[in-house]
């Protein structure tokens, strides 16, 4: 965990984003003019999100088949920074939707689905606050961890096809749960890419701290 | 005398609690009845899709309330003991299939009064008698499970919603769109793909509360 490679590679790639995102050239389509930019950093939100839920996924899984109370805070934490992604996501969506769909909300499928997953891990963190036990909470929480994820990925790969969307490549039933590749210029993909893994490796780095802070506290805790 | 299979002796056992204490199952019942009613007096008989609507969010009400309480009534020691007779699964399983029943039931009459009281805009009887069954069977699978763990924090009604709203949304907004069909008399395309997703998702219920449930009762 306290290898620097990756971290190094996550601020080389988060400054590149930065740098090459607002500088190459951009295509010019639809209404969405310079904003299409916002796709190097609204985007890569999401895939962050969602790579953040899954650790913390595999964790509640592991928790499970070996009851570590280490175990349990990882899936806690990783959900607590998947969430705080989620929002982000949220935000940076809804300043785009300003500019270009005229509104911050359009009841746009990938909108409620993203407000959903909110709802999902705000009610996973309140299930384990109406527990003091320590172990019946991890058991019970990294249960419903588990069953909230497993239903929720299928919610939003259907709940896009379901209706129309105002995301790229969301036309009804042809609707995509992701992005439309085609739109891509190839130029943007050059950033696009780097962009999501640096966001993503951002997010873990934020965990792993968190988890230092709280494993810290926890030791000067029992010490006293 | 030939021993019984622990799934069905499960389901006899609740079935005989029901048939015993009859205050709970006329309790649901008379809820079902009420809350249509109150609806009715402030509704009159709305169009279609209102109609639809109103009938989905109300299976959803009516699920929570005749769900919640099929572990609550399970006392500590009583729960040990199935536990050394039966094992987890049996356990789930016997739960699951039990209030897919009751809630089938209780979806059918609720259909019947929504029609008697609300009108009745349905053209495709059959489609919709369908997907109430459906319907009501992949609300009490979701939420029988959410009982469980609810049940396991000590927790009652509130926080079974408050877990399973969210995660009921995909099987209503799928129920919404398959019942529109039976509203108008063209079938539509993609309802079967549809149907086919929900019974997807029901499997996908059953098979996660049967590999984790015992998880959640191993003390």
């Amino acid at each position: 965990m306290r290898k620097i490679w990756w971290k190094i590679i996550c601020v080389i790639l988060l400054f590149y984003t930065f740098t090459a995102g607002f500088l190459i050239n951009v295509p010019h389509i639809g209404n969405l003019y310079e904003t299409i930019r916002n796709l190097f950093f609204h985007v890569p939100m999401w895939f962050a999100q969602l790579s953040l839920l899954t650790i913390s996924l595999v964790y509640s899984i592991l928790y499970l088949r070996k009851p570590q109370q280490q175990y349990d805070l990882y899936a806690l934490t990783f959900a607590k920074t998947g969430n705080v992604f989620g929002i982000l996501g949220l935000l940076t969506g809804m300043v785009w939707a300003n500019y270009t769909w005229g509104a911050p909300w359009n009841n746009d499928p990938k909108q409620l689905g993203a407000a959903i997953a909110l709802l999902i891990y705000l009610a996973y963190f309140v299930l384990r606050n109406s527990m003091t036990d320590i172990d019946k909470r991890g058991r019970v929480a990294a249960v419903y961890n588990i069953f909230a994820y497993f239903i929720y990925v299928p919610m939003i790969m259907v709940l896009p096809r379901l209706t129309e969307s105002l995301h790229p490549g969301g036309q009804g039933e042809k609707g995509n749960p992701g992005l439309n590749g085609a739109d891509l210029d190839p130029t943007m993909r050059l950033v696009f890419w780097p962009a999501i893994l640096g966001w993503i490796l951002l997010g873990i780095w934020i965990t792993t701290l968190l988890l230092r802070a709280e494993i810290w506290q926890e030791k000067k805790l029992s010490t006293q | 005398m030939k021993k019984k299979h622990p799934v069905i002796a499960l389901i006899q056992k609740d079935l005989l609690l029901e048939i015993r204490q009859q205050s709970t199952f006329y309790g649901i019942l008379l809820y079902v009845a009420s809350t249509i009613f109150v609806l009715y007096l402030a509704m009159g008989s709305p169009e279609e899709k209102v109609w639809n609507g109103l009938f989905w969010m109300i299976q959803l009400f009516i699920c929570v309330n005749a769900v919640a309480k099929s572990f609550l009534q399970e006392s500590r020691g009583r729960m040990l003991y199935f536990y050394s007779v039966a094992g987890a699964r049996d356990f789930i399983i016997s739960k699951l299939v039990f209030n897919l029943a009751l809630m089938l039931l209780m979806s059918l009459v609720s259909m019947i009064l929504f029609q008697l009281l609300l009108g009745n805009p349905i053209t495709n009887p059959l489609f919709f008698i369908g997907f109430v069954c459906l319907g009501g069977g992949s609300l009490s699978l979701v939420f029988t499970f959410l009982a469980a763990i609810a049940a396991r924090a000590q927790q009652h009604a509130a926080l079974m919603a408050i877990l399973g709203f969210p995660l009921i949304i995909p099987q209503i907004m799928l129920l919404m769109r398959i019942s529109n069909i039976a509203f108008s008399d063209v079938v539509q395309g993609g309802l079967w793909q549809m149907v086919g997703l929900l019974a997807a998702l029901d499997i996908l219920v059953i098979a996660l509360a049967i590999i984790l449930f015992p998880f959640l009762w191993k003390d």
